[in-house]
C-alpha cells in the first residue's frame, strides 16, 4: 500500500466509522466495538506512515481544486505525523475510557456522542495532515462545528450556554482573524502551500508580518491565548471523555499545532528571527502562562482548574513557536506530546472521580484517595509530569522550551517558565495530597465519607488511566522517536 | 428655451408629485391606488410628449408629408398602459380581499389589526 | 433547427403554460405535473444555452425576425445564461416540492391559479434575464412582479394580503422609476436596445439627462432588489407568502433584479464609467454595509423563522451589492458567485421551513423545540444551509466570502473586509438560535407526534442543501463561469 493511499484511508476511516456508529446505534455493544475497531484501524494506518516520515520523506496527496489555484491537499510532515499519532493513539484509549464512563454515568444520546467523536478525530487528522493553509482551515472549522454537539451534549441550559461561548469564540476568532490572515497571505504570496522556510519571506514588510502573525495567533482561537481562552473553561460542561480527548488533546492541540505549523511553514523561523515580528507575542504568551495558572489556583471545581491549567500549558507551546528558533520549535513539539499524555491522565481521573463518587469540587475530595487509590496515584503521576519532574515525560517539554528561551537570549522567559512550574505545584499537588492524606470530610452527606460505599471507577476507566499514566513514564525514558521526528523539521 | 417652453415637463412633474404624495400620504388603500395611477399617467404623458416632433404630424405615411412624430414612445406607452391596468386591477382585487379579511381599508386600522394577530 | 429557437422557447414555454393551467382548473394536479415538466424543460433549455454560450460566445435572437436594434432582441451572454440556469434550476427543484406543500397551504380550488401564477412568474424572471431590450425588460419585470404579488396573496394568513398590497405599491413605484430612467436614455440616444445603448451612452454621458436616468434606474431597480433601505416590502412578503413561494421568490426574484442592476451598470453604463461621476459606487458600498449590519441585527430579534430569513436575505443582498460596488473583476466575481450561492442556500432554508410548516403549522422559534429528533432530515438540511449562510467551510457561503474579502483587500479596504467578516458572525447568532431550539430543547409535552416530512419534500430540500455543500467543496466550475462573466462585463459593453 502506497503512502498516499494510507493517508487517504487514515482520513477516511473515522468518517466511515462515524457512519457505522450511527447505523449500529441500536446495539450498544456492537456500536462500541465499531468505535474501538475504527480507532485501532486509524491508529495502525497513521502509525504505518511513521517509518517513511522518520526517514525524511513527506508523502503527499492532492485531491481536487476547491478554489481556482487552491487545492484540498494533504502532506505528512514530521510535526503533523506527531500530532496525528498522538490523537489517533489516545482515541483508542479514550474509547475504552468512554465505554466505562458513559455507561457508568448513564449518559443519554450515546450514539450521537460516539459518531461526532469520530468525526472530530477525522477533522483533527485533517488538520494534522493538511498540505496547505486552506485545507487546514477547512478541517479546523469542521472540527469546531462537529465538537459543538459534544460540548452541548447534556442539552441543559448550562450546556447551551457553554456551547454558545465555545462556538462563538472559536468561530469568531477563526473567521474574523484567521480567515482574514489567510486571504491576506494568499493575496501577498499567491500560494498557501506549507513550504520549508516559509512563503512570506521577501513578500511582506515587517509591519505587515507583525500584523499577520498576530492575526494568526489570535485567529487560531483553539490555542486559547488570552483573551480568547474563555471557550476552554466553558467547554467543560461536556462529558469528561470529551474534555479529556478534545479539550486536552485533539482540539487544543489542533490549535497550537496550527500555530507552530504557521510559524514554521508560512512565516519561516529564519525570516521571523530576522524581523523580530513575533517578539511581542512571546510576552502575550508568557502573560497567559502566568495569569491562567493564577486563575487555576482559585478554582475549586476540578475540571475548571484543569481547564485553566490547559490554557496555561498551551501558551508554553505558543511561546516556543514565537521564539522562532530551532530548539524552541522542538520544545513546542515535545510539549504537545508530553502535555497530551499528562493532561489526558488528569482529565480521566477527574471523570473517574465523578463517576465513582459524583464529586466535582476539589474541597469535597478529602481522603478520597483511600477509596480510589489507583485513580489518585495516576492523578499524582499526571501532576508530576505536568510540573516537569523526572522521571516523567513532562520534563522534556519544559527542558527544550527553556533551552529555546536561553537560545533567544530571553532570561525573563526562562524565569516565567520556572515560576509557572512553581504555580503548577501549587495548584496540582494539593489535590492528590488531600486525597491521600487528609481525613475524609464527614460533615457533609455522611454516606459519601471514607468507605461510605465509594469504590474505584469502572474497569475500562481504570485501564485507560493506567495506560496513559504509564505513557507519562515511558515518554521520559524513550523520547527519541519524537525528538528525531522534530529535528527533521528544523534540520535545514 | 423659456421655462414656459417646457410646460409639458412641468405638467409631468406636477402630476408625478401629486400622485406620489397621494400614495404616501393617504391612508385609504383605494386612494393609494388612485395616486399610483396618477403617478403612472405622468410617466405616460412624459413619454408621449417625448415623441412629439415640432411641426410633425401623426405618423401615417401620406403623400407630401415629410415630418412625422416619433411613433415608438407611443407604442411603448400602449404597453405600459396595459401593465398599468393590470396593476390597478390586481391592486383593487387585493383591496377587496383585504376588506373581506380585515373589514376596513384604512391603513392605520389595518396596522392595528395586524399587530393584534 | 430547434436549437436556434431555444432563446424564444425559454420564455415562451412557461408563458404558454400559464393559460393552459387556467384550462386545467378541474384537475388541479395536472397543473402541478405541468409545472414540474415545464420547470425541467426550462432548466434543460437554460443548460443548453449556457453550454452553447460558453462554447461559441453570445447568442443573439431577433424576436419575430425584426433585426435589432429596431426589433426586440433576445441576447444570451455568459452572465444572462448563468442567471437563466440559476432561475430555472431553482424552479426545477421547487416545482416537485410544491405538491404537498401547496395542498396543505392553499385551498384546492385555488391550486390551478397558484400554478398559473407560478408559470407567469417563471416566464417573467427568465425573460428579464434573456432580453436585450431595456423596455422589454420592464415588461418582464412587471410580469414577474404582478404574478408574485398574486402568489404572495395566496398565503393563508390575512396579513399576506396586506403584504402583497404593500409590495405592489412599492414594486410599481420601482418599475415606474425604471421606465422614467429608460425614457431619459431613449431621449438622448434614440434606442432601447441594450447593446446599442452601450454604444451610444458614452457620447452623451456628460449630460444631466443621462445622469438623471442612472439615478432613476438605480432607485427603481433598488426597490425591486430590496436594497437597504428600500427593502421594507420584503420581510412581510416573504413571511406571509406560502412556503413554496417564499423559497422560489427569495432565491430568484431579487437575484434577477440584481442581474438587471449589473446589466445597467456594466453593460449600458460600463463604457461611460459614469458610476464615478455620481459617487454611486461609494453610495452603494455604504448602503450594502448598512444592509449587512442593520438587517442582520434585526434578524437576530425575530421569532418567526421565516421573517428571520427574510431579514437575512436583505443582509445577504448587501453582500452581493458590495461585491458589485467594487467594480473590479474580483468584486464582480464575488457578487455573481454570491448571487448563485445565496440562491442555493436561501432556497434550501425556505424549503426546510416549508417541511416544518407542513407538520407543525408554525415556524415560530418556540414551536421548533425538539425538531432535531422528530424531523431529523429536515433539521439537518436546515443546519447545512444555515452553516453556509454563516460562511463556514466547506460550504458555498465560504467561497463567496473568500472572494468578497479578496476583492476588498485588492482595493486596500481593510475596514470593509473586517466588516464583512464581523457581520457574518451576526448570521451565526441568528442561525444558532434556531439550531439551539431544534436540538437542545426537548419536545414539548403533550405535543402530538410529529413525523418527518414526506420524501417529495425532503428530497428537494436536501438537493438544495447538498448543492450548498457540493459547490462549496468544488467551487472551481461555478467560479469559472462567474469569473468569465465578470471579465466579460468589464471588458466594456462591446459585444
Amino acid at each position: 500500500m502506497s503512502a498516499e493511499t494510507t493517508i487517504l484511508l487514515a482520513l477516511a476511516a473515522p468518517w466511515l466509522g462515524a457512519v457505522l456508529i450511527a447505523l449500529t446505534g441500536y446495539w450498544p455493544n456492537l456500536r462500541e466495538a465499531v468505535t474501538l475497531m475504527t480507532a485501532a484501524t486509524t491508529f495502525v494506518l497513521v502509525a504505518s506512515l511513521y517509518p517513511e516520515v522518520a526517514a525524511g520523506a513527506r508523502p503527499s496527496v492532492s485531491l481536487w481544486e476547491m478554489l481556482p489555484g487552491l487545492s484540498i491537499s494533504f502532506e505528512v510532515e514530521p510535526l503533523g505525523m506527531l500530532f496525528a499519532g498522538i490523537a489517533s493513539f489516545l482515541w483508542i484509549i479514550t474509547s475504552i475510557y468512554s465505554i466505562g464512563y458513559m455507561r457508568g454515568h448513564h449518559e443519554q444520546n450515546q450514539t450521537r456522542f460516539y459518531a461526532f467523536f469520530a468525526i472530530a478525530i477525522a477533522s483533527a487528522l485533517g488538520v494534522a495532515f493538511a498540505g496547505n493553509m486552506l485545507t487546514l482551515f477547512v478541517a479546523y472549522e469542521i472540527l469546531s462545528i462537529c465538537t459543538y454537539p459534544l460540548v452541548a451534549h447534556h442539552e441543559t441550559d448550562e450546556a447551551k450556554q457553554g456551547g454558545r461561548i465555545y462556538l462563538g469564540i472559536l468561530l469568531t476568532t477563526s473567521i474574523v482573524f484567521q480567515l482574514f490572515a489567510i486571504i491576506w497571505t494568499w493575496m501577498i504570496t499567491g500560494t498557501l502551500d506549507f513550504t520549508d522556510g516559509g512563503i512570506l519571506a521577501g513578500h511582506a514588510s515587517p509591519m505587515v508580518v507583525a500584523i499577520l502573525m498576530a492575526l494568526y495567533v489570535y485567529g487560531i482561537g483553539k490555542a486559547a491565548v488570552m483573551p480568547f481562552h474563555r471557550w476552554l473553561p466553558a467547554a467543560m460542561v461536556a462529558p469528561t471523555p470529551v474534555s479529556a480527548l478534545l479539550h486536552a488533546v485533539a482540539v487544543v492541540k489542533a490549535g497550537v499545532f496550527s500555530v507552530v505549523k504557521v510559524t514554521v511553514y508560512i512565516f519561516g523561523i529564519d525570516f521571523l528571527t530576522e524581523l523580530g515580528s513575533s517578539e511581542w507575542l512571546q510576552y502575550a504568551a508568557a502573560a497567559t502562562i502566568i495569569l491562567a495558572s493564577l486563575v487555576a489556583l482559585t478554582k475549586d471545581n476540578l475540571k475548571a482548574r484543569l481547564a485553566y491549567s490547559t490554557v496555561s500549558q498551551l501558551s508554553y507551546i505558543v511561546l516556543g513557536a514565537m521564539l522562532a528558533n530551532a530548539v524552541g520549535i522542538v520544545g513546542s513539539g515535545m510539549h504537545i506530546a508530553m502535555h497530551a499524555f499528562g493532561k489526558i491522565t488528569l482529565f480521566f481521573c477527574a471523570g473517574a472521580i465523578l463517576v465513582a463518587s459524583h464529586k466535582t469540587e476539589i474541597s469535597q475530595m478529602r481522603g478520597l484517595g483511600r477509596a480510589m487509590p489507583i485513580t489518585f496515584a495516576a492523578f499524582l503521576i499526571g501532576s508530576l509530569s505536568m510540573i516537569g519532574l523526572p522521571p516523567f515525560g513532562g520534563l522534556w517539554g519544559k527542558w527544550y522550551l527553556s533551552l529555546g528561551a536561553l537560545d533567544a537570549g530571553k532570561l525573563g522567559l526562562v524565569a516565567v517558565l520556572m515560576l509557572s512550574s512553581v504555580l503548577n505545584v501549587a495548584y496540582l499537588l494539593p489535590i492528590s495530597f488531600r486525597g491521600f492524606f487528609s481525613n475524609p470530610d464527614t460533615k457533609g452527606d455522611g454516606n459519601h465519607g471514607h468507605g461510605g460505599g465509594i469504590q474505584e471507577a469502572p474497569l475500562p476507566c481504570l485501564i485507560a488511566i493506567s495506560i496513559t499514566s504509564i505513557g507519562c513514564v515511558v515518554l521520559f525514558f524513550f523520547p527519541e522517536p519524537i525528538y528525531d521526528l522534530l529535528r527533521l523539521i528544523v534540520a535545514n | 428655451m423659456s421655462l414656459f417652453g417646457l410646460y409639458n415637463d412641468w405638467i409631468v412633474i406636477v402630476l408625478m408629485m401629486t400622485g406620489f404624495y397621494m400614495v404616501i400620504a393617504h391612508g385609504n388603500l383605494v386612494k393609494k391606488v388612485v395616486g399610483l395611477n396618477v403617478f403612472q399617467v405622468s410617466v405616460f404623458v412624459f413619454y408621449i410628449s417625448m415623441g412629439k416632433v415640432r411641426g410633425g404630424t401623426a405618423p401615417i405615411l401620406e403623400e407630401g408629408i415629410e415630418l412625422y412624430s416619433n411613433p415608438l414612445p407611443h407604442v411603448l406607452i400602449l404597453t405600459a398602459i396595459v401593465v398599468g391596468v393590470a396593476t390597478t386591477a390586481l391592486a383593487l382585487a387585493l383591496v377587496v380581499r383585504i376588506r373581506d379579511a380585515f373589514g376596513t381599508i384604512e391603513d392605520d386600522e389595518i396596522h392595528a389589526l395586524e399587530d393584534e394577530a | 433547427m430547434i436549437e436556434s429557437q431555444l432563446p424564444a422557447l425559454q420564455v415562451v414555454v412557461p408563458l404558454i403554460s400559464a393559460p393552459i393551467c387556467m384550462l386545467l382548473r378541474r384537475v388541479p394536479m395536472a397543473t402541478w405535473m405541468l409545472a414540474v415538466a415545464v420547470s425541467w424543460l426550462c432548466l434543460g433549455i437554460a443548460l443548453a444555452l449556457l453550454t452553447q454560450v460558453l462554447a461559441t460566445g453570445p447568442i443573439s435572437y431577433p424576436l419575430g425576425d425584426w433585426a435589432a436594434p429596431w426589433g426586440i432582441e433576445y441576447r444570451v451572454d455568459r452572465i444572462s445564461a448563468f442567471v437563466l440556469v440559476i432561475v430555472s434550476a431553482i424552479g426545477a427543484v421547487v416545482a416537485p416540492f410544491s405538491r404537498a406543500s401547496v395542498l396543505r397551504e392553499i385551498s384546492l380550488r385555488r391550486v390551478y391559479l397558484f400554478f398559473a401564477m407560478y408559470h407567469l412568474c417563471l416566464a417573467g424572471l427568465l425573460g428579464i434575464a434573456i432580453t436585450g431590450d431595456a423596455f422589454n425588460l420592464f415588461v418582464f419585470l412587471e410580469i414577474s412582479s404582478l404574478s408574485s404579488y398574486a402568489l404572495i396573496s395566496l398565503g393563508r394568513d390575512r396579513r399576506a394580503l396586506t403584504a402583497a398590497y404593500r409590495y405592489l405599491i412599492m414594486g410599481t413605484i420601482g418599475a415606474t422609476f425604471y421606465v422614467i430612467g429608460v425614457g431619459f436614455m431613449y431621449m438622448m440616444t434614440g434606442t432601447l436596445n441594450i447593446a446599442d445603448l452601450a454604444n451610444r451612452i458614452p457620447q452623451v454621458a456628460d449630460t444631466r439627462t443621462v445622469q438623471a436616468a442612472l439615478a432613476f434606474l438605480t432607485v427603481g431597480i433598488g426597490l425591486k432588489l430590496a436594497l437597504f433601505p428600500l427593502h421594507t416590502w420584503l420581510p412581510n412578503a416573504y413571511t406571509y407568502a406560502p412556503s413554496v413561494v417564499s423559497a422560489f421568490l427569495a432565491a430568484t426574484a431579487t437575484k434577477v433584479a440584481i442581474y438587471a442592476l449589473i446589466r445597467i451598470y456594466f453593460t449600458v453604463f460600463g463604457a461611460a464609467e459614469i458610476s464615478e461621476v455620481f459617487l454611486i459606487r461609494q453610495a452603494l458600498m455604504v448602503l450594502a454595509v448598512a444592509a449587512m449590519f442593520a438587517a442582520s441585527l434585526v434578524a437576530i430579534y425575530q421569532n418567526d423563522v421565516k421573517r428571520l430569513l427574510a431579514y437575512s436575505s436583505v443582509a445577504q443582498i448587501g453582500y452581493i451589492v458590495l461585491g458589485i460596488s467594487f467594480a473590479t473583476s474580483t468584486g464582480l466575481t464575488a457578487g455573481i458567485i454570491h448571487l448563485f450561492n445565496h440562491a442555493l442556500m436561501k432556497c434550501a432554508l425556505f424549503l426546510a421551513l416549508g417541511c416544518v410548516f407542513l407538520r407543525l403549522r408554525s415556524v415560530n422559534i418556540g414551536s421548533l423545540a425538539g425538531l432535531g429528533k422528530t424531523m431529523p432530515w429536515t433539521t439537518a438540511a436546515f443546519v447545512a444551509a444555515g452553516l453556509s449562510l454563516i460562511g463556514i467551510p466547506p460550504t458555498v457561503g465560504f467561497v463567496s466570502k473568500w472572494y468578497l474579502i479578496q476583492a476588498a483587500l485588492e482595493k486596500d479596504s481593510y475596514l470593509i473586509a473586517a466588516l464583512v467578516l464581523l457581520s457574518s458572525m451576526l448570521a451565526l447568532i441568528y442561525i444558532w438560535r434556531v439550531v439551539e431550539a431544534a436540538y437542545l430543547r426537548p419536545v414539548p409535552k403533550g405535543q402530538e407526534t410529529v413525523r418527518e416530512a414526506p420524501l417529495s419534500m425532503v428530497v428537494p430540500t436536501w438537493i438544495m442543501s447538498a448543492a450548498c455543500i457540493y459547490f462549496g467543496i468544488d467551487a472551481t466550475r461555478t467560479l469559472e463561469v462567474a469569473r468569465s462573466a465578470a471579465s466579460f462585463l468589464l471588458s466594456g459593453a462591446q459585444p
